[in-house]
């Protein structure tokens, strides 16, 4: 049985209905991606499925010993208070709070499920910091250590990567893999499409109704995607995909001028399916007269690599 | 100082400093949650609230007029703490609008009704005070002792739910903690604590006692145990010399006890400027 069963959902807010007909499950060990358009509706699922708002119609099930509240919570980076004086160490433990049933206290096992979680984290050395003066990406990993406090089943984030910068968004995203690969079951809200379909084994595609739900190769092959502007083929490059190979090259995922995600494509395969992950989607417009294999990908760093190719080509 | 020791032979003098310093423990302890839950107006509406109370009990010649503010309040600060979840009420003009409402038909009632020779005098002491504070009863003192016993205790039993609730409410209702529960044992200890504050600086000043200590205290610490223990400790400390000062120097209590908060929130600033460098 799946963890989580949502069932025709209906959302909303004070009877204005801003999402309907939501029907997906999630399996243990998924790696689910909530993407859609702005006012889609997707942090109004992330709120229901976390019961900070009551779906309207529609039922959510938890199955396979999950229950109602048994979520990790990784909040938006905004929505934390900045200024709060609060050391790594109270953060973190407090995650197990909701655990501890009538005890007022934490308990030695508390203090060292925290402990562990700081150290898989790497941030317990920072224990005694205060919250506020840590980086993005320190608070980040501190609230990501005091969700799995919570639960180490399954992870809720909202768009966690609001706010980081492109290095750090890609030490985030390859930890969450990693925690993902260790059993952990993973929902995002992202709207960093690229990345989602990087990622994600899962992919739920929402607006004023679901737009899509099944697995992320299936979903590249859907009309959905293409719609939402998703190419089946982008420029075939050369250069960028044996570097495409590297995976912790910083060209492999980053943001570009304009803020979208990259996504590099290889060339369709034979039997015209795209690849995820390998197409280079150039963030300006492609000019396709000389045949030149040209990528623009925003970086600096990248554009001095294509300067010094150019200027090999010649 | 003669004149310090002559008062504080006399019982209710001693009564006043107990039940001074126990108040400005409670006041301290949940103003730091309530200034990061960005509660302060609250309790500025609350004392606002407090005072309309107080005016009907005296209309209605009511000897101990806490028996009636305290539930009165209770009932406000939870409505109140409701009425700021719901998106629809916009909970800084719901308790504008609730606290000048009481205020101003408390001291109509004050004015028109009033059995007392001294109106403006029972008007100002609500509003500022007691002058002496020497007007505590016993049954007041005891009261007071039991209510911040009972607010004390609370708060060390719920001192981690009420951080987790205060640090960061929707992943603490995400993860299964009863918010709604601590939200309201948060209005039922403010309201206690606002009514019981009354007594010593009156129901315009016990803002300060909530909020200065609390903010003094971050101006140093960067945790919230630390915040916490500290903001009780300058409380306390304020409130002592506060009462002593009134005492020697015959000024109002309530005035001076916030006065010295004061001092110690400019001498915590800076030492916190000085600290960052």
């Amino acid at each position: 049985m799946a963890l989580i069963t949502c069932k025709n959902l209906t959302l909303g807010y004070e009877g204005v209905t801003v999402t309907e007909g939501i029907d997906f499950e999630v399996n243990s060990g998924d790696y689910l991606c909530i993407i859609g358009a702005n006012g889609a509706g997707k942090s109004t699922l992330m709120k229901a499925l976390l019961h900070l708002i009551e779906p309207m119609s529609g039922e959510i099930v938890y199955g396979d010993g999950m229950s109602r509240n048994d979520f990790g919570y990784l909040p938006q980076q905004t929505r934390v208070q900045k200024d709060f004086p609060a050391s790594v160490w109270e953060i973190v433990l407090s995650g197990t709070v909701s655990k501890k049933g009538f005890r007022p206290f934490y308990s030695k096992s508390d203090k060292k499920c925290a402990e562990e979680n700081m150290k898989r984290m790497s941030v317990w050395e920072l224990k005694n910091e205060s919250f506020r003066d840590l980086s993005g990406g320190q608070q980040q990993r501190v609230l990501l250590a005091r969700a799995l406090c919570a639960s180490g089943k399954v992870l809720l984030m909202d768009e966690p990567i609001t706010g980081l910068d492109p290095k750090v968004t890609l030490d985030f995203y390859n930890l969450i893999s990693d925690l993902n690969k260790s059993g952990l079951t993973v929902i995002m809200v992202s709207h960093d499409v690229h990345s989602a379909i990087h990622y994600a084994s899962h992919i739920l595609h929402v607006g004023p109704t679901q737009l899509y739900f099944g697995c992320t190769d299936c979903y590249l092959k859907s009309d959905v995607w293409h719609n939402f502007g998703g190419r089946e083929s982008g420029i075939d490059c050369e250069e960028c995909r044996h570097k495409i190979e590297d995976v912790n090259s910083p060209l492999y995922r980053d943001t570009c001028d304009h803020g979208h995600g990259h996504i590099h494509q290889k060339k369709s395969t034979p039997n015209g399916e795209p690849k995820m992950g390998n197409t280079i989607q150039p963030a300006r417009e492609h000019e396709p007269d000389k045949g030149e294999k040209k990528v623009y990908t925003g970086l600096v760093a990248d554009r001095e690599d294509n300067t010094a190719k150019e200027e090999n080509d010649r | 100082m003669s004149n310090l020791l002559y008062v504080l032979s006399f019982p209710f003098a001693r009564y006043a400093i107990i039940v001074g310093v126990l108040i400005s423990l409670c006041s301290a302890l949940l103003g730091v949650t309530l200034v990061l839950k960005r509660y302060s107006f609250i309790g500025d509406g609350l004392s606002h609230v407090a005072f309309g109370a107080v005016a009907v009990a005296t209309v209605l010649n009511i000897t101990n007029s806490t028996f009636v503010v305290l539930p009165v309040t209770i009932i406000v600060a939870i409505v109140l703490l409701n009425a700021g979840q719901n998106a629809k009420v916009k909970g800084d003009a719901a308790i504008a609008m609730l606290s000048t409402g009481a205020l101003a038909l408390g001291y109509m009632l004050m004015n028109v009704f009033s059995t007392s020779a001294n109106v403006s005098g029972d008007v100002c002491s609500t509003l500022f005070g007691s002058v002496s504070m020497l007007t505590l009863s016993e049954e007041t003192v005891w009261l007071c002792i039991v209510l911040s016993a009972i607010v004390i205790a609370l708060f060390i039993i719920f001192y981690n739910r009420l951080f987790a609730v205060t640090f960061d409410e929707n992943f603490a209702r995400a993860t299964g903690l009863k918010v709604r529960f601590y939200n309201l044992i948060l209005a039922v200890i403010i309201a206690v604590i606002i009514v019981l504050g009354m007594n010593l600086v009156g129901s315009l000043l016990i803002s300060a006692l909530v909020i200065f200590p609390a903010l003094s205290a971050m101006r140093v610490i960067k945790n919230f145990k630390g915040v916490v223990i500290l903001s009780a400790v300058i409380s306390v400390v304020c409130a002592l010399s506060g009462m002593l000062v009134a005492i020697v120097l015959n000024t109002p209590v309530g005035a001076t006890v916030v006065v010295a908060d004061i001092i110690a929130f400019i001498v915590f600033s800076v030492i916190g400027r000085i600290l960052k460098r």
